[in-house]
């Protein structure tokens, strides 16, 4: 089989290492202003699709971030680690406060169709939102095989090794490609974006585009109704004996 | 880096105007006299530097109102790009404390480094480099002294200052053999002026190189120490004696000059590591040349003009020292605050007690002046001004002082938790405390403040003189200037406001700047007309020009940085006014103060009796006075 040409999902979150804080409103978090980064997860699909390109096993690599106009930062970053070319699906304000992995999926599938790829790699989840559901959303719609939680990706002729972590132990399954692959944080350690190959992404090609450009409608499907604060751990109680221990548990209804 | 290069009299040597003042700096020769010789020809060039006007009592705004803004909305974008992945190289794979202890910098780390790019900054994207602006650059090397000052000293030693005269000076042939490896950092670069017997005097270099017999090469013969990267470099810029024909005369002279010495052309050595205080993880050692032949095509800038190669690289270096600075101060705060916001005595959080705030508070001030210095000069220099090299002076003796301040004030305020290791101010304090000594001592730096200023008022001065013997002729110029002298005789404000410059809720502040300005002028005046060429060994007053001159850039530099702010409706601007008022108070204060020492027959005294001491207690070889306990 000849180089596959890889799409990679790039989401725009929160930066992991920021205090979220919930809007005084309650209907969502705090943005404006927040550092952001590129999904940690998707910094792992990229790096993976870079591996494969290194290798030869792939030939082009495609990469999306659907959102507002600060996400071709991260694409910036995306092709400043080894990314080929970049497509921006625009969405913004208050569209994007509703936008879904519902909506997502619809709109990589259809690149994944118009741009002919064989492999689509996400992360298994955002780590704003923690869905944990574009991958195989993307899958079914495309009615591809999907192998999640990657930890471990093998190309063989046609199809793929995929070690997956799952409760208890590690399982290998294969699946044919074209298929949809989304990492785990055990499938590699992304690079860092050199600076020269972030003056280089500068000039490769990046492409706006709008979601009804794919015949996708971002209608929401469901309503926030309150962003809460968990709640504030009560401070503890100091006991000076078992006894007192006992006494208070069972104050508490807690035992018999 | 670590050379203590420009001393005393090649730094005059470096001045603005480009002349050689050399002889009559050192020897009898009277400053009014140099100038008279000078300015027979010619009318006084005007200089756009502020510093250097400032001397006149006059204000040359141009550089400094409104605060440089020279990025491209393109160069922003760009810079932000790069910001990020910097930062997390340094916090992620870098570790300081494993650097110093390792002295060196550990083997991932530096190949790290290399692909990060962090050795081509400012290289052309064409020669395999970033292509940085000063302003960029400067931002960036802030994370880096944020960080780690000792890889700060390993890029700077390389492209700050090693490989920077292939920058300025290099042929196009030069450039491109030598500077895409150097960008990628397959090639390390090192800069090699200090001898053992030429530290602050760089003029008195006795490396030397002649030409061949065959006439194809220089052989290079010599050696070199504290050259930071010595022991990595493959590439050196080295300065050497070379035999100079004067055109005029005829005579033969030795006269410096540049080359680019390669360690494979054989002959090149090196000592061992020196062990050092601080920037420990970065190279420092001896550098040995042994009949080294060096094609004709590697002189640097041409032959007989290395000491002006030497001077314009660490002239154009400096302000990179005060942005690294920068990051290494907004460490040290943020440590001090963190624990101070953290730390409970005597039942309340330490920061609410007026001691731990006056220190905090005075960290930031000196930050907020170091800073506005640095890229007020990065932005003169992206705006292509040659003539700043007053200002970087100032900016490398002020923040190198600074960043001693708070590191020092950061400690305290930790106090026994400050002065361990694993907190990480300790080695800070030690990495800065060569700040203050290489690239040129403050201590000379603020003798060549002072001096290269007078040396511009004075030869305007001796236009005023000259203009005397025909009046005349001259009526415009006397007319001129002596009303401007007879104003401020009487006391009238000469005219010279900043207030047009700032914002309207800036105008007492500005208006002390332009009293601490006039009175200045005054005072450089009457040393001249009064000192003339004596003025040149009254150390204890040029200091006291040099602080009072520092203190009023940095005035200059925050109302311009907080006009700004304010203008643009920052949501700092509060703040930032507070700062600036805050500063140019106590400035304000520090200036009267200078300038009365500086003049006053009181000090006049204090300052014979400080040096009758030094000399009595130089000649016992040690303190004089009894033991209080009389054996």
């Amino acid at each position: 089989m000849s180089a596959l040409r890889v799409l990679v999902g790039c989401k725009r979150v929160i930066d992991y290492a920021v205090k979220v804080r919930v809007k005084p409103d309650k209907t969502g978090v705090v943005t404006d202003g927040v550092k952001h980064s590129m999904n940690p997860f998707d910094e792992i699909a990229m790096e993976e699709a870079i591996r494969m390109k290194e290798k030869k096993l792939a030939s082009e690599i495609i990469v999306v971030s659907c959102g507002p106009s600060q996400c071709q930062e991260t694409l910036r970053t995306a092709l400043a680690m080894g990314g080929d070319r970049a497509i921006h699906v625009q969405v913004e304000g208050k569209e994007y406060e509703g936008l879904q992995p519902f909506h997502v999926s619809k709109i990589f599938a259809k690149i994944a169709q118009e741009e002919k790829v064989d492999l689509v790699v996400l992360g298994k989840q955002a780590i704003d939102d923690d869905c944990n559901q574009t991958g195989q959303m993307t899958a079914a719609i495309l009615d591809w095989p999907q192998a999640t939680f990657a930890s471990k990706v093998e190309i063989d002729s046609g199809s793929l090794k995929v070690t997956r972590e799952i409760d208890g132990g590690l399982e290998n399954i294969k699946v044919k490609l074209p298929a949809v692959v989304t990492t785990d944080l055990r499938l590699n350690e992304p690079r860092y974006a050199t600076l020269p190959n972030i003056m280089k992404a500068k000039k490769k090609p990046l492409t706006v585009k709008k979601p009804s450009d794919y015949a996708v409608d971002i209608s929401p499907r469901q309503e926030v109704l309150s962003v809460e604060d968990p709640p504030v751990r009560e401070a503890g109680q100091k006991v000076e004996s078992v006894e007192q221990l006992v006494q208070k548990l069972r104050d508490a209804g807690l035992v018999a | 880096m670590l050379r203590l290069v420009s001393r005393f009299h090649s730094v005059l040597k470096s001045s603005a105007v480009g002349r050689s003042l050399y002889p009559s700096w050192t020897s009898s020769g009277s400053i009014i006299s140099n100038f008279q010789r000078r300015c027979a020809s010619s009318e006084p060039k005007e200089s756009t530097s502020f510093c250097m006007n400032l001397f006149r009592g006059q204000i040359k705004a141009d550089q400094v109102f409104p605060f440089p803004e020279v990025m491209t909305p393109e160069q922003k974008q760009t810079l932000q790009m790069l910001l990020d992945p910097t930062a997390k190289f340094f916090e992620e794979q870098n570790d300081a404390l494993k650097n110093d202890s390792l002295e060196k910098v550990d083997e991932p780390t530096l190949q790290g480094l290399k692909e990060l790019g962090a050795f081509g900054l400012q290289v052309s994207v064409d020669h395999g480099g970033l292509g940085l602006s000063n302003t960029q650059y400067a931002r960036l090397v802030e994370i880096v002294g944020a960080h780690d000052l000792g890889i700060g000293i390993t890029l700077g030693a390389h492209q700050s200052i090693g490989f920077k005269g292939i920058l300025l000076f290099g042929t196009p042939e030069q450039k491109a053999k030598y500077l895409p490896r150097l960008a990628s950092g397959e090639d390390i670069a090192a800069y090699c002026l200090t001898e053992p017997a030429s530290g602050s005097d760089a003029s008195s270099i006795r490396t030397r190189a002649v030409l061949s017999q065959d006439g194809k090469h220089y052989i290079l013969n010599g050696s070199k120490i504290w050259i930071s990267n010595g022991g990595l470099a493959e590439i050196f810029t080295v300065f050497a004696q070379t035999p100079y024909k004067d055109e005029k005369s005829g005579e033969t002279m030795d006269k410096i000059t540049a080359f680019i010495v390669e360690r494979k052309f054989g002959g090149v050595s090196n000592g061992p590591p020196e062990k050092k205080m601080g920037i420990k993880c970065s190279n420092t050692a001896e550098v040995y040349f042994e009949d080294v032949k060096v094609p004709l095509e590697n002189v640097l800038g041409g032959v007989g003009n290395g000491f002006k190669v030497a001077m314009n690289i660490l002239n154009n270096g400096r302000f990179g020292m005060a942005a690294a600075l920068s990051g290494t101060m907004r460490y040290c705060i943020s440590k001090a605050v963190e624990h101070a916001s953290n730390r409970t005595q005597f039942g309340r959080k330490i920061d609410s007690y007026g001691t731990i705030q006056e220190k905090i508070a005075r960290m930031v001030l000196k930050l907020y002046v170091t800073e506005s210095m640095a890229y007020m000069i990065s932005g003169n220099m992206d705006q292509g001004s040659k003539e700043f090299q007053i200002e970087a002076a100032i900016s490398k003796v002020y923040a190198s002082e600074s960043a001693w301040f708070c590191a020092d004030e950061a400690i305290q305020i930790l106090g026994g938790m400050g002065y361990m290791k694993e907190t990480g101010l300790e080695r800070v304090m030690r990495d800065i405390r060569i700040f203050r000594i290489f690239e040129g001592t403050n201590d000379i730096l603020r003798l060549f403040v002072a001096l290269t200023g007078i040396q511009y008022a004075g030869n305007y001065l001796k236009q005023l003189q000259k203009a005397m013997k025909n009046p005349s002729a001259n009526l415009g110029i006397l007319l001129g200037a002596g009303s401007e002298r007879v104003k401020r005789a009487m006391g009238i404000k000469s005219g010279t406001s900043l207030g047009p410059y700032v914002h309207s809720s800036l105008k007492d502040s500005a208006e002390l700047a332009s009293v601490a300005i006039g009175s200045f002028g005054s005072v450089i005046e009457n040393i001249l007309i009064k000192e003339g060429k004596k003025i040149i060994d009254q150390q204890f007053v040029l200091n006291r020009i040099a602080e009072s001159a520092i203190d009023i850039y940095g005035m200059v530099a925050v109302l311009s940085r907080a006009s700004r702010s304010l203008n643009q409706d920052a949501p700092t601007a509060k703040h930032e006014l507070m700062l600036c008022q805050v500063f140019c108070e106590e400035a304000s204060g520090r200036i009267k103060a200078n300038l009365h020492n500086a003049t006053s027959s009181q000090s006049n005294k204090l300052f014979s009796q400080l040096s009758q001491i030094s000399t009595e207690v130089v000649q016992n070889g040690g303190p004089l006075q009894q033991h209080p306990l009389g054996f």
